[in-house]
């Protein structure tokens, strides 16, 4: 039904398009579709793996984050868990990986190896996995449950909400 | 069975002890490896559980291999020692055992041991050309920075007051609780 009194405005009430049409910035549309379509890369390395797995089984169910295609190629995920102990034998292989996976990307390092070495201070361990690639969400706990897993995979989209997407890629074709 | 192979052998038997029910005898190098073919073929010993090393460091010679032997048939375990120097070899037991094949690889990786006669004496844990061998006593906890571009580096760890260690000399229980050592 169109309305009885046109406006001149852009902005006019027209119910025949009601509901189909959202004024938004162009940072929170792209956002918004970001965070609810994390495809995680999950470099499983020791018993957070166990809990990762668990996360994602039917109990917790990550696919209520949209986080639940995991991805074994590095070329389509867009969120590394580094889930368990990285050994400086593993480490550039972890990197490796990270470097495989297009921007944008992030990280989560799952559990207190990942985040810091853990209880491993020993010589074949990294301490922490931010020493070869950027952190965004440390999740503490050995291994951590899936719940906290879950709250650090909605912190992350709390903090992509945020990000200046448009401008960061303005930036990168200006590099290119 | 000591008295068996301590017949058999004689001198080349440098010790043996028997502590709750676990026979353990030590051997010269220069015979350890016949000692241990008859185990395996005069005494039944078909199963090779385990094979390790000790470093005893200030003491000579410094290291000492150990071979936890096991019978399947009548579950009978012996324990042979083999004291080594610094500068010698081990003749590997990989044509009595094949199993010995990874079990002699760690002790070399951890452990700078030499086996004679391995078909592929490579290090097991860590990475070829890593410089140094873990497990020895003057290696530190935290370890050391080494680096091989493009396939591993190693850093020291921090121990912020640590390690946090129990203590094997102590008389009661709350003195051997975990505390730091202070090697950081």
């Amino acid at each position: 039904m169109v309305s009885p009194t046109p406006q001149t405005s852009d902005y006019a009430y027209d119910s025949k398009i009601e509901g189909n049409v959202t004024f938004t910035q162009l940072d929170a549309a792209i956002n918004w579709m970001r965070k609810n379509s994390l495809w995680p890369m999950p470099m499983g390395l020791a018993c957070c793996a166990i809990e990762l797995m668990g996360t994602a089984a039917s109990r917790y169910d990550i696919s209520r984050f949209g986080a639940e295609v995991m991805r074994f190629s590095p070329r389509q995920a867009d969120v590394m868990i580094v889930a368990g102990t990285v050994t400086y034998k593993m480490a550039l292989a972890v990197k490796r990986v990270w470097d495989q996976m297009p921007e944008p990307k992030w990280c989560i390092a799952m559990g207190a190896c990942a985040s810091s070495g853990g209880m491993y201070r020993s010589y074949a361990t990294l301490q922490g996995i931010d020493q070869l690639i950027p952190v965004d969400v440390y999740i503490s706990g050995c291994p951590p449950r899936p719940e906290a897993l879950l709250e650090g995979l909605m912190r992350l989209q709390a903090k992509i909400e945020k990000e200046e997407s448009v401008s960061n890629l303005k930036k990168s074709t200006d590099q290119a | 069975m000591i008295d068996a192979i301590q017949n058999m052998f004689g001198d080349a038997v440098l010790g043996s002890q028997i502590f709750r029910g676990e026979d353990t005898i030590s051997v010269s190098l220069e015979r350890a490896h016949e000692l241990l073919a008859y185990c395996h073929g005069e005494l039944g010993f078909n199963f090779l559980v385990d094979v390790c090393s000790i470093d005893h460091e200030s003491s000579d010679p410094r290291f000492e291999m150990v071979y936890e032997l096991a019978s399947i048939d009548d579950s009978q375990h012996l324990r042979v020692k083999v004291p080594v120097a610094e500068d010698q070899s081990v003749q590997s037991v990989i044509d009595i055992w094949r199993t010995a094949d990874w079990h002699e690889r760690e002790v070399y990786d951890m452990m700078g041991i030499k086996f004679d006669g391995h078909p592929n004496l490579k290090r097991i844990l860590m990475w070829e050309g890593y410089p140094f061998h873990p497990l020895r006593k003057e290696f530190p906890l935290a370890g050391k920075p080494s680096e091989m571009p493009d396939v591993a580096f190693t850093g020291v760890a921090p121990m912020e007051g640590g390690p946090f260690v129990t203590c094997s000399t102590a008389t009661d229980t709350v003195s051997g609780e975990p505390r730091a050592k202070g090697e950081s």
